[in-house]
Parts: C-alpha cells; structure tokens; sequence
C-alpha cells in the first residue's frame, strides 16, 4: 500500500460522520468533511462531495437532524445535529467496529504463531 | 424501525425531487465557499483556491448524483425517464409503433378471449351457493339418450328418503321441448318453454328469488293451485319487469294436456340464475312449475337428478351409499312386477357441465397461446432489425457513460411499453369478442352468459404482457450484450453489412414463427376436416329446406278430433304453394328425447329383458317425406290408420336388425308402447340425438288412442328457401285456429347447427388463429428478406454490374426464402404431427396423419412464403447498379 490513501470501507463514513457530530455537536458539511480530513491526517481517500450521500442517508434514519444557520463568517448553511436515536446507534455501531477490529487483530496475529499446518 | 422510516422518506424524497435538488445545491455551494474561503486565508490565490476546493469536492454531479440515489428512489426515476424516452422514440415512428401494437392487441385480445372462456368453463365454480357439494346423478350406462339417464318419481322418492349423504335430492322433467306452454291474457297468445322442476330444486341449487318467494311444498301435490316461477328475462320481456305481478295470475296453457289453467306467479327468480346455461346448453327456460310426482308415477323415468352433499361428505362416500341403494328401488311401486334395479354414476355438476369440453378448451388455449408466440417472435425480429438500426444511437450513449444495463433496460422499457399499449387494445378486443359471445344464445356452450373479464382475466392480462414484452425484448437486449459497441461507432456507416450473427438470429426467429404457424395451419386443418365430415354424416334426413313450426290446437281431450284437426292442418298446408310435403311430429330430432320400449312378439311371455329402449315420434301421415327420411321396406302410416285407430308401427333399421335379425319385419307384430302394433315400415337410420353419435333405436307412431302426442310440430318441405314460406304458413295456421301463437318458424337446418355449434365454434376459432398465424409468419419472412435486401443492395449492385440480369437476383431473394420456408416446414411438420396425435381423441373420422391437412399446409406455408419474398425480390431486381454503387 505505501504512500496510497485507504479506501473507505462500506458504512465507515456514516459512522465517522455520527461520531463527528457527537464530539463536535452543531456542524455543516464542510466542517464535518474538514474534520475527518484533519482527525485521519490525510490518510483517508475522502471526497468531500460524498459526505452528502451519508448525511441524507443518516437524517433520513431519524439518527441526525438539520437545521438552516449562519456559519462563523456569516454564511449561510445547513448545520447538522445528532439525535437521540443516533447516540445509541453511534454506541451500537461503535461496538460492533471494536468487536470486528479485535477479531480481525486476532486474525491477523495468527500468522506469527508459526504453525503452518 | 428506523429501515422503515427511511423508506417512507425515500418515497417523500421521490415526489419533491426538484425542492430537495434545490437545497442540495444551494449546501454543496455553501461548502465550496467556505472551502475557497479556506485555501484564500492559507494565501491561495483565488484560482488556486477555487481549483483547491473543486478538486477536493470531488465532482459535484456525481456527489450529487449519490446523494440523489442515497434519498430517493433511483430505480423509480430511470424507468420514468426511459419512460419518457421510449414514449419520444416511439412517437418518432409512428407506423413501427402502430404495427407493433396492432400485433400485440390480436395477440392478447384473443388471448384474453380465450381465457375469459376457459376461466368461465372450467376454472371458476358455478354460479351456485357451495357449488362444490352439487353432484348430478345419472344411470351409469347412459346409452339410449336422456330416457336413461333419468328416474322415476317413485325411485327418486326412495332415494330421497333413504339416502344419508345428501342435504337434498331433487330433479326437473327431463323431456321438456321449447314452447310447451301458451301465455294468454294480453293481446296475441305467446309462447312460452316452461320447466316442470321437482320439489326443493331451487333450494338444492341454493337459488334465492329475486321478487316473491320460491314454490311451497302445498304446491307440489295432486289438484294444488298451480303456481310458476318466471325467469328473469322472461319476466323481463313479458311483463316489463313489473314487481306486481308477484301475487297475480295468468293464464298458463299446457301444450301437452291443453288444460287452460289460471297459474298464480309465486316469484322471480334472479337474473344470475340461467338453467339453460347450466343444464340444456343453448336453451332458454321462460318459466317454472312443479313437477308433481302424483301425476308422473306411471309415465317411467323422466326426472334429471341433482343433490346437494352435506358438508364433509366426498362424492366418492355418496358414491358408495348409491351403488348400494340404487339396485334396490323398483321401477314404479305400484306395478313391483315391471322389475327393479337401478344404477347411479354421482358427478360433480362442474364436471358434469363443462368435462366434456375440457379437452377442446383446452386446445383452444393452447393454440391461442401459440398465437402470442408468434406474435412475440415477430415483433421481436421487428426490434432487432430496430435496434441494429439504432446501434450507433447506444455506441454513442454507452460512449457518454451509460452502462450496458442502463442500455438493456431502456430496450426493455421500450418493449414493456408496447406491450401495455398492446394489452389496453386487447383488453377491449376481448371485451367485444366477449360480448358477441354472450349473446349467441344458438351456441351450445354451458355458461355463455357468465363469460367476461373478470378479476383473474386482468390479472393474465397483466402477465402476459409482462411476459411478452421480457419475451419481445429478450432477443434485442441479448445482441446488445454482446456486442462491442465501440466497434458501432468506429464504423461510419459506409456500407458494412451486418453481422452474420445478426442475420443468423433473425432467421431463426423466423424459422419458428413458420414452424409455430405450421403447427396451428395443420391443427385447424384436422379439426376442419372433422367438420366438414360432421356436415357430411348421413343424418337420415335431409334438414335443408325443412322447416318446422309449433301448433296450437284444442281438441278436448278427443282423440277423434284430434285426427280431424291435424289432418285439416296437414291437408292445408300441403296446398300452400311452395309446399312440397307436410307432416306433423310431437317431437324433432336433435331435440328433446324421450324412449319407450319395443319387443318382438313371440310365443313366450315378455319380460323387461326383451324391451328395446327406443326414441318415440308420434307422427301423422306425410311427416316421413316432410322430413326427407327415406323408407327402405313397407309404407307410411296413412289417415285411415290414425281415424280407425289401427296400432301401427313404423321402425328404422336398427330396431329391425335387433327385433328380426336377418328377416323382413314388415307385417310382424311388435309391442310398442305397451300396445301389440303391425310393424308397417322401415327407415334408414336417424341420428336422433346429436350427429356425432351413432343413431340410436327408434319408432314412429300414429297419433292415436293408445299413442297420445305430447306436443305438435308441423314440418313443411319447400321449394323455396324455408324463410319464405313463413307468413303464409303462420296465416293458414291462425285461419283454423285464432288462438295459435306466434311461434317461432325453425328451419330444420337450425336444429342440425345447434346440434353441431360447439364444433363449428371450435373450428371458427381455431381457423381464425391459424390464418392469423400464417399472416404473422408471411409478414416476419417479409421483414427479414425485405431487411436483407436492403442491406446488401450494394453486394446486388456488383453481381448486376458484373453481369447478373433481374431474372437471376430474383431467383437469388426467392430462394433464400424458400430456403426459410422450407427448414420452417420440416420443423413445424415434425412438430405438427405430435401436436395432432395429442388432439387425436377430438377428430371425428379423420386420421392426426391425414395427408390433405399437412399438404395444405405445405402449400399455404410456401404460398404465403413466396408471396412475402416475391415483393422484397422485385425490389432487389430494380435496383440500379451503378446508382448502388455510387450511393455507398
């Protein structure tokens, strides 16, 4: 792999997103974007324009809610909240990825152990 | 849960497309501001900033594209927008599109057609309350007519009382002819076809009025105030649909024992019910009055059984029940001498309807389907020759990013789409056919008048559009698949011909629709040829010419002046000019039945074994020759015979082969009718019953003391066309009798029509299908070699500048489709002749081999063939050598 930026596994970003917004509180898309950008130090193969698809995707759950604002600089935008139902989700889903990614170090540590049979 | 919501949102999403576009772009705007706003603090230089955030972004199309499918329903809006597009397209190609749809609507209308019927026939239950449980209850062996497969009061009686399976078990006199009652009151006398029906038949069949009340049991005893029923069209017609004359009386004369009686109408009953459509195909049932079993203990079997199963109980339980019960019920109890013992076959009364047209039905529905087939085939050849036009129309779709599914799709919609349209057009099709065919009351078809689109025919309506449309699109969709359509757009279109693969595809198709065609041309040629051999049956009389004619007459109850009237009647209408010959008969053949018994006279005391079950004609003199039956020995009955009351007897040939085998029966004595009779004649062989089966037993008798008619029939045999002599006959009728009705004058021939109808609807059908297959088939070969045509004028311009005169191009078209025609052929034969032995068992006197039906197929196969080449042919001979060349 080297140099090359991962790949978004299926389903990740949404998590990300829920996760984003339950630390971050309020946010529009381009802070939300911005932040996964600069939490993953440029690793993650992110294009911005795809965080939209996630969003509608979560709002349309019940798991975020939006709301029209004024950003910073006095611009107009569409912030972004986590709801109630997406707190649990956002601890469903945080335990089952721990729960893959132990397995997946359980896997993959197999191969030390050194017997090929 | 939250799956759920997000569905219903998706849905929302759907219908506010363009708000919610809106929104998203006016976010993704706001982002890319606050993005350039971004890069322009790090010290970007506004081009560098703005190309930054793009860059970043992503492609906003596509991110909106995503978004878009994340909310709504993706898979929704391409089939609107295909929709769309196809509905363009089509419209573009307003002749393709009319032709296509045209096809289809034959194809699916007779489809439906079709259908409606069989559903109606043999699929749905019959117009009854838990109409599973009815059974119909006959003789097991049924071999003399209806006399047969009846009971006589006193057995029906017994069995009613002791049986333990049924509800109830009841009955209608089985011998009623059309117009046996006169209605008198207002104006003209009419004629009317009344049903005497045994107590509880209604209430067996589940049939509630639909004014007034049903019969009481009071009704249905000896000197009860006579009571009747009207049907509902009758009530209709004659009364005006009046609800006061429930309650009321009219005057109801019998034809039979000519009592005027005053009847009180009970009720009506509603316009569901149709006994005809149930019971006696074709026939129309006016009115209804109680069979009384007082008054028809010693008339023999005469009443048709019907029962109702209690619930639980199979027919195969009620079955056993009767093979023991049945032998031990005696004929009449009043005489246990005359024996005992009957059988009894239990039916289903579906079964019993509409078994015997199983099997032509369900030929039918195969042949109609074939039919779609080739409707499809060819409409998908007339795609593939579309598509392969429209090939540089996709490369350049598939070039601006459109996926090869996208592509698949579109072809389908366009294919779905013209499928619909043609299902619409069907649908109304049907509708007509449908409607034409309620109204053949001459057709002899149980449940006519229940046929229509129902719920479950919009539903097969439905599915074989969707299935025709996959079918149509398959082929053109398949092509599209594997192709490079890059290739398609490489080539500019400068005179390459088409794949072979292509040209290979088409000629399949179009080897099978001629196959298919074949297959239908030889099925239709079999069964026509059954018909034309119905027609062709030796009847034992000859119906053309002949008409008959219902006389009312009051005698009294004298036998005396019943002679008198009938000969005056005779003698009258023998001098009307026109008239050949003219007879009077109480009962017509292919009509009504009813048997008595005949045996040989001999030393020994008769016993029921030496009776002859055989149909009872009581005639007067002339009637024979009115009727064209031929004696082969001795002479007609004449007026000194009926007038001195001389028992006299006349036979036809299978009665005298049985009776006297190898003798002349001519001035033997015979017992007929319970009375010793000189045998005086002998004729051929009437088919009495239906023109299929062979002629049964039969005799025919004097109208005397001993041989009392039930009805009268006057027979005319003209000159002229029947119809001709109708005003004139109907006037000598009413000088001697003022109260004769205005009955209806029947050509013979009808009779023989009705009888042959199911038949004749048949062969129509499955004619008009098969000629409608060949049409289908010519115009696919038409297509085909057309389409190669055009697509190698150029290879048509080198052989005629290379020397090749129009004679030879001619010959080359002609004999690629021959070629077609010819693997089309041997295919179909092949296929044609295990098609033919599975419909063996409905051809009468014609082999599933018959050399005629495949040769004629042949001929027409390769007519149609020749005569789809030959214009494609001459196109090809005109063409100008130099201008194809230069043209590419």
């Amino acid at each position: 792999m080297g140099g090359s930026k991962i790949d978004l596994l299926q389903g990740t970003l949404d998590l990300m997103v829920l996760q984003t917004l339950a630390v971050m509180g309020s946010q529009h898309g381009y802070g939300i974007a911005r932040r996964i950008e600069q939490v993953s130090g440029n690793e993650v193969l992110l294009n911005q324009g795809t965080i939209y698809a996630s969003l509608v995707r979560l709002e349309q759950r019940g798991w975020i809610e939006s709301n029209w604002g004024m950003s910073g600089n006095n611009r107009k935008a569409k912030f972004y909240s986590i709801t109630e139902a997406g707190r649990l989700q956002l601890i469903e889903d945080a335990r089952y990825w721990e729960r893959l990614t132990g397995v997946m170090d359980r896997v993959l540590a197999m191969g030390t152990g050194g017997d090929p049979a | 849960m939250s799956e759920f919501r997000r569905s219903r949102r998706r849905i929302g999403a759907f219908f506010n497309k363009r708000p919610l576009d809106a929104e998203l772009a006016a976010e993704m705007a706001a982002h890319l501001e606050m993005a350039i706003e971004e890069n322009l603090q790090r010290g970007m230089s506004r081009e560098e900033a703005r190309r930054q955030a793009l860059v970043r972004f992503g492609g906003i199309p596509q991110a909106a594209e995503k978004q878009r499918e994340a909310r709504g329903l993706m898979n929704l809006e391409i089939l609107l927008q295909d929709m769309k597009f196809t509905l363009r397209s089509l419209a573009r190609e307003p002749g393709f599109t009319l032709v296509a749809v045209l096809i289809l609507a034959l194809g699916i209308g007779a489809n439906v057609a079709v259908f409606s019927v069989v559903n109606t026939l043999l699929l749905r239950p019959l117009p009854f309350r838990d109409s599973q449980q009815l059974v119909r209850i006959v003789e097991k062996d049924p071999k003399a007519g209806e006399s047969t497969k009846t009971y006589t009061a006193d057995a029906t009686q017994d069995f009613q009382q002791q049986n333990r399976s049924f509800q109830s078990v009841s009955g209608y006199f089985a011998f009623t002819g059309p117009n046996n009652f006169k209605l008198s009151g207002n104006g003209q006398p009419v004629p009317a076809t009344g049903m005497l029906v045994a107590e509880g038949f209604f209430e067996t069949l589940g049939v509630e009025p639909a004014a007034g009340r049903l019969f009481r049991a009071g009704e249905f005893v000896h000197h009860a105030q006579p009571a009747a029923l009207l049907s509902y069209p009758f009530w209709k017609r004659q009364f005006g649909g009046d609800p006061g004359i429930v309650g009321r009386t009219v005057d109801l004369s019998d034809k039979v024992d000519l009592n005027n009686k005053s009847v009180i109408v009970a009720g009506v009953l509603p316009e569901t019910f149709d006994f005809g459509a149930v019971f006696s195909p074709g026939a129309k049932v006016d009115l209804f009055v109680p069979y009384i079993m007082d008054d028809f203990r010693d008339d023999g079997n005469d009443l048709a059984l019907i029962g109702r199963l209690k619930p639980g109980m199979s027919i195969a339980q009620a079955q056993n029940e009767a093979n023991l019960l049945f032998p031990q019920f005696y004929f009449e109890h009043k005489h246990p001498e005359y024996g005992k013992g009957y059988t009894a076959q239990l039916t289903g009364l579906k079964e019993y309807v509409s078994g015997k047209l199983r099997r032509s039905l369900l030929v039918l529905w195969c042949a109609v389907g074939l039919i779609l087939l080739i409707v499809c085939v060819n409409l998908s050849n007339l795609l593939l020759a579309r598509a392969a036009a429209r090939r540089r129309e996709f490369a350049m779709r598939s070039a601006l990013g459109a996926r090869l599914g996208r592509i698949v799709r579109q072809l389908l919609t366009e294919s779905l789409a013209l499928a619909m349209a043609g299902a619409l057009l069907g649908l109304g099709l049907a509708w007509a056919i449908l409607a034409y065919l309620a109204h053949q009351g001459s057709l002899a078809l149980p449940l006519l008048n229940r046929v229509r689109i129902d719920e479950a025919a919009l539903a097969w309506t439905l599915l074989i559009a969707v299935g025709a449309a996959v079918l149509v699109g398959l082929a053109p969709a398949l092509r599209m698949s594997d192709r490079n359509l890059q290739e398609a757009l490489k080539d500019s279109g400068h005179g390459t011909t088409e794949g072979r693969s292509h040209d290979r595809m088409r000629s399949i198709l179009v080897i099978t629709e001629i196959a298919l065609a074949c297959v239908l041309l030889v099925g239709a040629g079999l069964l026509l040829r059954s018909f034309l051999r119905v027609l062709e049956v030796d009847l034992g009389f000859e119906p053309s010419r002949a008409a008959a004619v219902s006389v009312d007459y009051d005698d009294g109850g004298n036998v005396a002046k019943r002679a008198a009237i009938w000969q005056e009647v005779v003698d009258r209408a023998s001098t009307i000019p026109g008239v050949e010959a003219a007879g009077i008969s109480d009962n017509l053949p292919m009509s009504r039945n009813r048997s008595w018994g005949i045996a040989a006279k001999g030393a020994q005391k008769l016993t029921e074994k030496d009776f002859l079950g055989v149909f009872v004609y009581i005639v007067s003199p002339g009637y024979l020759k009115a009727m064209g039956m031929r004696l082969t020995a001795g002479r007609d009955i004449g007026w000194d015979d009926v007038v001195n009351n001389r028992n006299v007897v006349i036979i036809n040939e299978t009665v005298a082969r049985k009776l006297w085998p190898g003798q002349s029966p001519i001035g033997r004595t015979a017992i007929a009718g319970g009375a010793a009779s000189e045998v005086i004649g002998v004729i051929a062989d009437v088919r009495e019953s239906s023109v299929e089966d062979d002629s049964g037993a039969q005799m025919y008798l004097p109208s005397t003391k001993q041989f009392a008619p039930e009805g009268s029939y006057l027979v005319v045999r003209s000159k002229l066309p029947p119809g001709a002599l109708a005003t004139s006959v109907m006037k000598t009728l009413r000088e001697i009798n003022p109260g004769q009705s205005a009955s209806e004058f029947m050509p013979v021939q009808g009779l023989v029509d009705h009888a042959t109808s199911p038949r004749r609807f048949f062969v129509l059908l499955v004619t008009t299908f098969a000629a409608l297959g060949m049409l289908l088939a010519a115009l696919g070969i038409y297509g085909v070699i057309s389409y190669s045509v055009t697509q190698r004028t150029r290879e048509i311009g080198v052989r005629m500048a290379l020397g090749a005169n129009a004679g030879d191009v001619q010959r080359l078209v002609l004999a690629r489709t021959l070629r077609l025609a010819a693997i089309g052929i041997a295919a179909g034969s092949i296929f044609s002749f295990a098609v033919a032995k599975a419909i063996a068992s409905l051809l009468f006197a014609t082999q599933p081999s018959d050399p005629l039906a495949y040769g004629a197929m042949v001929a027409l196969i390769g007519t149609a063939a020749l005569l789809a080449g030959f214009i494609p042919a001459w196109r090809a001979s005109r063409v100008n050598p130099t201008e194809a060349l230069r043209s590419s």
